[in-house]
């Protein structure tokens, strides 16, 4: 009886540590939050003695001009990245799916500046884009150009992050594509070839869409991730000149620990939240469309 | 992969090598400029050839290093300390991570709880949340409900919970792959079902296991906005160590290079032992669904 009792128990025993730390350690912070974001609250109060404020932290910073700058800075960091490297992984990845020598030597190191420390990528492309001592103005004064005003500009500053997350992230996508480019089935493109598709036809009506959701996906990832860049951006301009590259984790942070306002950092952290469940739901949406069609392509490829 | 390669365009080549000189060419810049005194960083002249000295790094570690360097007049401890934090936290946050993860999974995938989709649902969710989210909230409860400002059982804490999901994730995928008919074989046996777990089921996730460590361990040695909320002086983590000694001019490029470099060393060690593994740890997600 004893026995059939212990065994009945087992499982609950192997996932009550998982569920206790996740309900102490993740879910309490968060449900937490959203209570936070209706007080107002500094940080050197106890949360039982902050005055309960209603709405009255989202009201301020949806009137806020500096709030908004930020959020507009967000999502045209994201926009751009996204985009940009999701273009140039997808076509590096249709470009090198071959058989050559060295594929695999290239993956391994694009994997390396997704594995180094976020704080040490902003710190190596500060280093570059030093207005004296750094490669870029140094080899532009070589060739007889202006040096550029990479990170101290307003204008050139957002282009100087976005060129370093390019090159931190478009290994993902390409390795991601690269993937899925190889697990496509064999027999559609097969199919394809021995009917005469070009090497573009092949590109465009078969692979394309049939690695689409995978991509979608991958787009997905990334555009979550990149709501979360914080620490490059930091790193090499702490989100001046102005609010140039303050983007919205980075105003959090600060608003929490250079204005002490824990109640307003709440409260846009909680519309961070959203935008990135809207986008998130409508991605998700958009993938099964995406699926149901590739399944279609498939079908009539294997059976043509 | 025994393939034979094709013969292809020199142009593919040249690619491919352009790529890989973009990829590591900052790594590379910033090992040299470790490398460097910042002497030589400051003139223009012969970026290529310069003396490579070891200066930098007995500056950064001079306080664990066995001898005194004779060229540090003063020596700071900070990083020494902070390269001990970081390790202890990392570690400990890896090693409890993956045990909890794990008998999770193994749960989740055994006795049937929730299906695949629920699991992958709540991951995709959890990753959602940027550590920024977190900053508030952790910052407000570790501080004045659980008294664990400062302490490194607090900050492993928060690694822990921020990875298990992801790590519950991955492991499952692999564990779905174990045959039940060797679980059955060794119950019959007469092993229990912790003796099962451990025994049977451990070694032959061991590729699961690399991948769910190193991303894990990657995490927690590379954070830097909570554990610069959380942590006090004595407990602070490389990272924060780092952009705290980041200021605005005078900024001195070889020794805060040889720190970050210190920093990118471990990463950079597991990419290239476990490459493999972290691709499959990388591409799971999206690729198999």
């Amino acid at each position: 009886m004893a026995a059939a009792q212990i065994k009945r128990m087992t499982p609950y025993m192997f996932l009550a540590p998982a569920a206790a730390i996740m309900i102490v350690g993740l879910l309490y912070p968060i449900g937490y939050m959203v209570y936070a974001s209706f007080l107002d609250w500094n940080p050197s109060q106890r949360i039982g003695e902050a005055d309960f404020v209603g709405l009255r932290n989202y009201v301020t910073l949806l009137n806020d001009a500096a709030f908004r700058e930020s959020a507009g800075v967000t999502l045209t960091f994201s926009a751009i990245v996204v985009v940009v490297e999701m273009v140039i992984g997808v076509g590096l990845a249709l470009l090198l799916d071959r058989n050559i020598r060295g594929i695999s030597v290239l993956r391994t190191l694009f994997i390396l500046p997704m594995m180094i420390a976020p704080i040490v990528v902003g710190l190596m492309w500060r280093y570059m884009y030093h207005p004296s001592v750094g490669i870029f103005n140094q080899t532009l004064k070589e060739w007889g150009f202006e040096p550029i005003p990479w990170l101290s500009d307003s204008g050139w500053a957002l282009t100087s992050i976005i060129i370093a997350d390019i090159w931190q992230w478009t290994p993902f996508i390409f390795i991601l594509a690269l993937a899925a480019l190889q697990s496509l089935p064999r027999t559609s493109l097969e199919a394809a070839r021995i009917d005469g598709a070009s090497g573009w036809q092949q590109i465009v009506y078969i692979k394309l869409p049939l690695m689409m959701p995978v991509l979608v996906v991958t787009a997905l990832l990334r555009l979550i991730d990149s709501f979360k860049v914080l620490e490059v951006i930091l790193v090499m301009t702490n989100g001046g000149p102005g609010l140039s590259t303050e983007i919205l984790s980075l105003r959090i942070s600060r608003t929490a620990s250079e204005f002490r306002e824990l109640g307003l950092a709440a409260a846009m952290s909680n519309y961070l939240l959203l935008i990135l469940l809207t986008l998130t739901v409508i991605m998700f949406v958009y993938n099964k469309v995406v699926e149901s069609r590739a399944q279609a392509i498939r079908q009539q490829a294997e059976e043509a | 992969m025994s393939q034979t390669h094709e013969r292809q365009n020199p142009a593919f080549y040249a690619l491919v090598f352009a790529l890989v000189m973009m990829a590591i060419g900052p790594i590379y810049l910033m090992l040299t400029t470790s490398l460097r005194l910042n002497v030589d960083i400051m003139s223009d002249a012969s970026a290529l050839f310069f003396m490579p000295t070891l200066r930098n790094y007995e500056t950064v570690l001079c306080d664990v290093l066995w001898y005194t360097p004779e060229h540090v007049g003063y020596c700071d401890p900070t990083f020494g300390r902070a390269l001990g934090n970081s390790l202890i936290v990392a570690l400990i946050s890896t090693g409890i991570t993956l045990i909890v993860g794990c008998m999770a999974a193994y749960a989740l995938v055994r006795f049937r709880f929730m299906g695949r989709g629920t699991l992958s649902m709540t991951t995709l969710m959890m990753r959602m949340v940027p550590p920024a989210v977190l900053l508030v909230p952790v910052f407000g409860i570790w501080t004045f409900q659980y008294h664990m400002d400062g302490t490194y059982a607090g900050i492993i804490l928060v690694y822990v919970a921020m990875n298990l999901p992801f790590v519950i994730w991955i492991l499952q995928s692999f564990i779905v792959q174990v045959p039940i008919q060797l679980e059955e074989a060794a119950r019959i046996d007469g092993a229990n079902a912790f003796q099962v777990f451990f025994l049977v089921v451990l070694p032959i996730i061991k590729p699961g296991l690399a991948a769910a460590s190193i991303f894990t361990f990657r995490i927690a040695w590379n954070e830097f906005l909570i554990a610069n909320a959380l942590l006090d002086r004595s407990t602070r983590t490389v990272p924060v160590t780092i952009v705290n000694s980041l200021t605005e001019y005078d900024i001195d490029w070889g020794v805060i290079m040889a720190t970050g470099m210190l920093l990118a060393i471990p990463p950079i060690i597991f990419t290239f032992v476990a490459s493999k593994q972290i691709i499959t740890g990388m591409t799971a997600g999206a690729v198999k669904g």
